[in-house]
């Protein structure tokens, strides 16, 4: 391991988020620590994570999505950002692309996921 | 003025900060940074520091630089390059320089050879805007325009911004924020990017456009020193240790004459009042 991901690992570590296992396709509630003025809440923002970026270090973040009003919304979130309180998997999602990019194009019906029903959740290590 | 120091640019990252905000770093690493020459005002007509880094091997290092090494009592180094510094922050050859050297929050200048572009056209190379998609314009889209004017002066002008060769020069990049520092691993996070590819040669410098903040150390941050330092201030603990150890003692050995004197006392107390029973001249003992 060369010294830029040890100092990534350690800081990972120092961090210490719990980040469950997700991926593309699945539902998921972010927690997101915002400030006003000076009171500080959690807002969640809950869709469809439409891709990971960034592997498994520091600088990794994923996309959600949600239609919002009528209005197909995209957020990029950190992985590891101390702003994100929280991520909580609302729904496995069965898709066979790790980008879904496809879901822009579509609307109601033809932008479903179906839901995986052979979830086997990681072993830890 | 005080020295700067060499160091390898290992790669960039970011760290989070508590408030959340995200800062892009270079990762700079000192390795075994040691003076191996000092220039004098007298000797030389200027006073600087030559400073070493890295490790080479003495086979491939050439016999002459062997013999330079051999002379300062150091390891063969991979790179060397010299500082000016002011006559009274001169270092003694053979110390080492660690991180400490810079605190976050300062800021530095960093050079570096420019990662080489090769043969680059105009607009690569100056930013030119290129020639316009149509309107009659063929093949040379991305060439640049006119370079001069007409018989008079008939000739291009020297300096002229053209196409040609690119990067793979000395570049240095002003004002970088000192982000972290880590003594034990030898590194310098700096935020943003700094000139070069992974793995090459930098060099850090105090900004020259910032006033020196008053609590750099001078004249640099030495291993010798922070040894020594370290050294004092485990012999103050040890010190220290010793004294609450003793002061303990004392303490515990007083308690125990009080309480011996308070035993005692009562003993003789209880005695007295035997005694008083006993007798009233036995108030005698």
């Amino acid at each position: 391991m060369n010294i830029i991901e040890q100092l990534e690992a350690e800081q990972i570590a120092e961090l210490g988020k719990e980040i469950p296992d997700f991926q593309a396709g699945d539902t998921v509630r972010v927690g997101y620590k915002v400030t006003e003025g000076t009171r500080s809440r959690v807002q969640n923002y809950e869709g469809v994570c439409i891709g990971r970026n960034g592997g498994k270090g520091i600088g990794a973040s994923f996309t959600v999505r949600k239609i919002s009003f009528g209005e197909g919304v995209e957020r990029v979130f950190p992985l590891h950002s101390p702003n994100i309180d929280n991520i909580t998997v609302v729904r496995r999602g069965k898709v066979r692309r790790s980008k879904l990019y496809y879901l822009r194009d579509r609307r109601g019906k033809s932008a479903r996921i179906a839901e995986k029903t052979n979830y086997k959740p990681l072993d830890d290590e | 003025m005080r020295s700067g120091v060499i160091a390898k640019k290992l790669g960039m990252t970011r760290l989070f900060m508590d408030d959340g905000r995200q800062v892009p770093v270079t990762v700079l690493q000192m390795e075994n940074v040691q003076v191996v020459a000092q220039r004098t005002e007298e000797r030389d007509g200027y006073s600087a520091v030559q400073l070493g880094a890295g490790a080479a091997k003495a086979k491939r290092t050439s016999k002459s630089m062997r013999g330079h090494f051999a002379a300062a009592k150091v390891e063969p180094k991979r790179k060397i390059a010299e500082f000016r510094v002011a006559p009274e922050n001169l270092i003694a050859v053979g110390e080492e320089i660690t991180a400490d050297h810079y605190f976050a929050g300062q800021y530095v200048d960093v050079s570096g050879t420019s990662i080489g572009k090769g043969f680059a056209g105009g607009m690569k190379r100056h930013n030119f805007g290129g020639l316009r998609a149509s309107h009659g314009v063929s093949v040379s889209h991305r060439s640049h325009g006119s370079t001069g004017q007409c018989q008079e002066p008939g000739r291009v002008f020297k300096g002229k911004k053209m196409a040609g060769h690119m990067g793979s020069v000395r570049v240095t990049t002003q004002n970088l924020e000192v982000v972290k520092t880590d003594a034990d691993r030898g590194l310098i996070m700096v935020k943003g990017a700094v000139p070069g590819s992974k793995g090459g040669w930098v060099t850090i410098k105090d900004a020259v456009k910032k006033a020196t903040p008053e609590n750099v150390i001078l004249p640099a941050a030495l291993r010798s020193a922070a040894a020594e330092a370290a050294k004092a201030a485990a012999e103050a603990a040890a010190a220290a240790e010793a004294e609450a150890k003793a002061a303990e003692e004392a303490a515990a050995a007083e308690a125990a004459a009080a309480q011996e004197a308070a035993l005692k006392e009562a003993e003789a107390s209880i005695e007295a009042d035997k005694a008083d029973d006993a007798a009233p001249e036995g108030d005698e003992k």
